[in-house]
């Protein structure tokens, strides 16, 4: 345990250097997944990895993708590469597979005909610059959710709604009852993520593809997502009075029973999980608002650097391999909360709501998300723009909006 | 090296400037070479790709000042200036007026000197983290000073400045102060320790009052304590990234958010250097402009009493 947290810790600066003459090859995958659930999951990969003869040497970043990514970057520009690494698949990774840094992965695919494996195919196809494939998807993780805690609902009063715009007719009863209607934590992202959420819902897949796929400037500013900007009005005076930062604790929220609702990601169930509460009874989850159920194909993906070591690059291999295998993709996902990336595999143990998913995803009803769509600078705006919007009731809708239309015409 | 390094330092018949303490300068020469390198040579090329397109590597791709106007139309950087005045003319004033009034009242020969220093002290030992995160709990108005005076009667009584986009940068100033102001405070002492004692016996002979021998006899004679000071406070101004951190991250929306945290986001976060260089230099050129009149004041020009 000692030793995990050490390599952890030191993984910024420190060149770690763990390998020996010793028969098995030693690779460090660096990641974020700290959380309980996540380190879980993530105990699932490093098993699988080390009954391949190898040796997982465990790289974990703690604070989020935020903290991780930053770090993580530094060590392969500065050329002290890890072994693996985690990114959202998309386009956190991009320049540094223009750089070169990053390795090919082409043949194994083509190996393991991963193009007939994976699904949707557009998780692949983020994966893919040039026609060259750089990373290996392992799970995929979507926004489109909205969390309500029926116990609220039975306090205040009102039957539990089955979409966005029931759920905003019922915000003054749940007022009423000292309930805060909307949990929205306060760290950017969230704010960011929910304007997408609702976007997608309110607005429509195809509304969603042009703004932030044609990136229509025009049509940004135009009266359909004016009416996006509505809901997300709506949204913002409903939560108001959330006074949490992080969106755990305002999952919280939600399942105290002190909060109606939360628009947050699938992760959010391994939240309610352990909390022990059951899906369908205690809590409802609703993909896409209950008004346009999609499922964005947002997640996390593997990255190879390359590396100079024969040993260390066979090794990455195996662990390309590993990854996408069946059995390794069933248990790292049921730990995760999130879906596995082929179609393949059996998840009869997976509960109501990732099965709501999975009906989704085999019914294809996907769209790409914003981390496939746009760059990281594009997303920070973004992010500074909602912060600002949900923090502050008195700035007006059109201005909001004219801000929004200004980053959407200055992405990349 | 280590051989040149004996103590026979006395050469004092060496004819030539550029050879007396030639073993003090042959050691310093690393560090002088670090500090060109790092300093000079690291701000010569964060200006100079702040001209350029640069995301998550750098890149020579001239863009001119594409950067800056950016960034001067940007809300967040405007807010971030507006808060770090604030944030500066209140550290400023109050960790000066506050020390001072301290460092006074400790100068009074009073029992428990030691006592009364170490606890107004004690709070500078602690990081900027520690500070944001304890008066994070202190101001949340869910179990922070809000909270117990609700308890104690005053149910109206609201105090949240962490969560009130208008006020929040005064929150942030009031950690600031109570981690800063102690140190300030012994500084001022030791200016005042440094004070004659015959000055104060001949303005008590003269019958002048104890506020204005402090005020127009005491205070002029601290001028370079002062000075010290005010670089000290200064330069923790506008540096303040981490107390905003752990305060409120930036919030709420963007309400507390400071230049140096907008630099940090934009290169590491949005992966756009191009646009955290263009704000750092903006960063140096503040300082510079304050920094450079009144350095060429106090050390150029004619030499003073």
């Amino acid at each position: 345990m000692r030793y995990k947290f050490l390599t952890a810790a030191f993984a910024a600066t420190v060149a770690l250097n763990f390998a020996g003459p010793a028969a098995a090859t030693d690779l460090e995958v660096t990641h974020w997944w700290t959380s309980g659930g996540e380190a879980a999951a993530v105990a699932e990969l490093a098993k699988a990895f080390d009954a391949t003869g190898n040796h997982w040497v465990d790289g974990a970043i703690a604070g989020s993708g935020g903290t991780a990514r930053p770090i993580m970057i530094s060590r392969i520009t500065g050329g002290d590469p890890m072994g693996a690494t985690q990114f959202n698949h998309g386009r956190q990774a991009e320049e540094l597979v223009q750089a070169g840094l990053m390795r090919d992965l082409t043949d194994i695919a083509t190996k393991g005909k991963w193009t007939e494996l994976v699904r949707p195919k557009s998780l692949l196809d983020s994966c893919t610059i040039d026609g060259k494939i750089y990373c290996v998807p392992v799970n995929i993780h979507s926004w489109q959710w909205l969390w309500l805690s029926n116990e609220a609902f039975q306090k205040a009063g009102v039957p539990m709604p089955k979409d966005w715009n029931e759920f905003v007719a019922a915000a003054p009863a749940l007022e009423k009852a000292g309930i805060i209607p909307l949990a929205v934590g306060g760290q950017p992202w969230q704010a960011s993520g929910a304007f997408d959420v609702l976007l997608a819902a309110v607005g429509g897949t195809d509304a969603f593809l042009k703004v932030y796929k044609e990136k229509d400037a025009k049509f940004a500013g135009g009266p359909e997502i004016a009416k996006v900007f509505k809901a997300a009005d709506d949204a913002r005076k409903m939560a108001k009075n959330t006074n949490v930062q992080d969106w755990n604790q305002a999952t919280n929220l939600v399942i105290t029973g002190k909060a109606g609702g939360q628009i947050m990601g699938d992760w959010a169930q391994g939240e309610f999980q352990v909390a022990g509460k059951t899906a369908g009874k205690d809590y409802t989850c609703l993909p896409g608002l209950g008004l346009n159920e999609v499922i964005a194909t947002g997640g996390d993906a593997f990255y190879f650097p390359l590396l100079k070591d024969a040993d260390k690059a066979k090794a990455q291999e195996v662990l390309a391999e590993t990854l996408l295998d069946p059995k390794t993709q069933v248990a790292f996902n049921l730990k995760k909360g999130s879906l596995p990336v082929r179609g393949d595999v059996d998840l009869n143990t997976a509960n109501d709501c990732m099965k709501k998913g999975l009906a989704i995803l085999a019914k294809g009803a996907v769209i790409p998300w914003t981390d496939q769509l746009l760059s990281q600078d594009s997303q920070k705006q973004k992010e500074d723009l909602f912060s600002e919007f949900f923090a502050k009731p008195d700035m007006s809708l059109e201005e909001a909006q004219k801000r929004f239309a200004d980053i959407i015409a200055s992405a990349d | 090296m280590s051989s040149l390094a004996q103590p026979e330092m006395s050469n004092s018949e060496r004819p030539n400037q550029l050879f007396r303490n030639l073993n003090a300068k042959v050691a310093s020469i690393p560090m002088i070479l670090t500090a060109l390198a790092v300093f000079v040579g690291g701000t010569a090329w964060t200006v100079l790709y702040s001209f350029t397109n640069s995301k998550l590597l750098p890149r020579l791709n001239f863009v001119g000042v594409d950067q800056y106007y950016r960034l001067w139309a940007t809300p967040r950087w405007l807010v971030s200036i507006e808060n770090l005045l604030i944030y500066g003319i209140i550290s400023l004033v109050f960790s000066l007026v506050i020390g001072f009034v301290l460092a006074a009242l400790l100068d009074q020969k009073i029992r428990f000197e030691d006592t009364f220093r170490t606890i107004f002290l004690y709070p500078f030992a602690l990081s900027f983290i520690v500070t944001g995160l304890v008066w994070q709990w202190l101001l949340n108005p869910d179990f922070g000073i809000q909270r117990v005076v609700r308890d104690l009667g005053w149910t109206s009584f609201s105090f949240d400045p962490l969560y009130n986009s208008s006020i929040v940068i005064y929150g942030i100033s009031i950690a600031a102060l109570w981690q800063g102001t102690g140190l300030i405070m012994c500084l001022m002492l030791a200016g005042l320790r440094g004070i004659d004692e015959d000055i104060w016996k001949a303005a008590r002979v003269d019958g002048i009052p104890m506020w204005k021998t402090y005020l127009f006899i005491v205070i002029p004679m601290m001028r370079p304590v002062f000075i010290t000071t005010l670089v000290i406070i200064a330069a923790g101004i506008v540096k303040v990234y981490d107390l905003v951190v752990a305060q409120t991250s930036g919030g709420p929306g963007i309400a507390s958010e400071v230049p140096a945290k907008y630099v940090y986001d934009y290169m590491f976060f949005a992966q756009n250097l191009g646009q955290g260089f263009a704000a750092s230099t903006m960063m140096l050129l503040s300082v510079v402009i304050v920094i450079v009149p009144w350095a060429y004041l106090e050390f150029g020009g004619k030499k003073r009493g």
